[in-house]
């Protein structure tokens, strides 16, 4: 390996390491939030949205994110809906992270037992109360685990993002690859960045399991 | 909408042939996953400190890393730095199998732990061997909860296997473009009908077996 090559593809990484992880972890707040709304509308049984978000879970569960992002960024501008790149992913991986964390949500949900919501019934609490001060707290303790690994999980998606041209690590690896032809320096940098992103978020992931698993009330 | 060019010639049949080439990956290393991850997973239930530091280090490697940078470092690393070359479909089955038996390991271990230890002191006291206690109590208990938990293994390896076309397999999404292109001219909105055929596509592949795995998990809690 040559110091010097490594060196002066660093900036190139830096550069590309700052865009992928400001993508991914927009793309994991729209996956949340899309991932509680379904799973809310699905829990309470919303007539209509809850057949929609039902649909939707199962397309985006079943099929890869290659092929979403594809599809919106390839497909849809032919129908007249443009979406720059940035959005594109960003928009994608919210939709493919939403499916799964809807799935987590709505397990957690359905993993609050009954006595909970008798006792807190029997104690004079109304459903409001009964939701946002019992169910919601419980069912979010235990989905974290979940959720950790939907966050890892999605953090290691954004490498397809290369396929709709985005200056992503993996862009910028195969980019040099092919310019420079130093491919055991680029794939080097390539490794030591996706660990520096995700060697964190998996070590923070397992401490918040831990914690959070102290706060499960009732178990 | 540009479904009309996949109507023309053979193009349906050679996006379905493209399908198949990822489902034949994707069904390799399952297998592959399957047999391997059953023997680590085995080895990592042993407890020995050796084996456990290192499967440690092992899932921890094909937790964080993306299976695409896998991709790329097998496919243009080993080339590179140790002068192999390895086409593209070997490339792909070892990284895939890499990944499976991680991920099958991990399940077969934590099923072999969530056996309670009353299982095998109940066994003992009414007089089975050892071997008569595996073949009877555990391993049937064990197949039940890895049965379902493998057969989601394969959609998520059908899902994974998309990401060969970046290292130059042909396979359903690469066909797609290359109808996209050949019709350029004549159906310039292709790609809205294509891509969306070739979404249904996976869809239609992942969803019977994510169904078959949900219904196996329900049927056979506990």
């Amino acid at each position: 390996m040559n110091q010097e090559v490594i060196n002066s593809y660093i900036p190139l990484y830096i550069e590309a390491f700052f865009l992928t992880v400001k993508i991914g972890w927009l793309g994991i707040m729209l996956s949340l939030i899309i991932g509680v709304l379904a799973a809310f509308v699905i829990h309470f049984k919303v007539p209509v949205l809850a057949q929609i978000s039902k649909v939707y879970i199962e397309l985006f569960r079943n099929t890869p994110l290659l092929v979403q992002l594809f599809f919106i960024y390839f497909g849809l501008p032919k129908i007249g809906i443009s979406i720059q790149a940035e959005t594109c992913g960003f928009i994608g991986l919210g939709l493919l992270g939403g499916s799964y964390m809807a799935e987590v949500f709505r397990s957690g949900l359905e993993g609050v037992p009954v006595s909970q919501t008798e006792g807190a019934l029997a104690l004079g609490l109304t459903q409001r109360q009964l939701f946002t001060y019992i169910i919601f707290p419980e069912a979010l303790s235990q989905s974290v685990p979940g959720i950790v690994a939907n966050v890892i999980f999605l953090l290691k998606e954004t490498s397809v993002f290369s396929a709709i041209s985005l200056m992503d690590l993996m862009f910028t690896a195969k980019d040099l690859i092919g310019l420079y032809y130093d491919t055991t320096e680029a794939l080097f940098l390539l490794v030591v960045f996706y660990v520096i992103m995700l060697l964190p978020v998996s070590f923070l992931g397992n401490y918040i399991e831990k914690k959070a698993r102290f706060k499960t009330l009732g178990v | 909408m540009g479904f009309e060019v996949l109507l023309k010639g053979s193009n349906m049949l050679r996006l379905l042939t493209g399908l198949l080439v990822s489902l034949k990956i994707s069904m390799i290393s399952v297998v592959i996953s399957i047999v391997l991850g059953v023997a680590v997973g085995i080895m990592m239930a042993l407890k020995n400190p050796v084996i456990t530091v290192i499967s440690r280090i092992y899932l921890e490697i094909v937790r964080i890393m993306p299976q695409m940078v896998l991709l790329f470092i097998v496919y243009f690393g080993s080339t590179k730095a140790l002068g192999i070359n390895l086409s593209a479909e070997t490339a792909s089955i070892i990284v895939f199998s890499f990944w499976g038996t991680a991920e099958m390991a991990d399940l077969v271990r934590g099923s072999l732990l969530s056996i309670p230890v009353i299982q095998y002191e109940s066994s003992m006291s009414l007089g089975l061997t050892k071997l008569q206690t595996y073949v009877y109590v555990i391993v049937p208990q064990i197949i039940r909860r890895m049965i379902p938990l493998s057969i989601n293994l394969i959609t998520r390896m059908i899902k994974t296997t998309s990401l060969v076309m970046m290292i130059g397999i042909v396979e359903v999404l690469k066909v797609g473009q290359q109808i996209i292109e050949a019709n350029r001219k004549v159906s310039p909105n292709a790609a809205f009908g294509v891509f969306l055929v070739i979404f249904l596509l996976y869809f239609l592949a992942c969803w019977p077996i994510s169904l078959l795995s949900k219904y196996l998990e329900k049927k056979w809690e506990n």
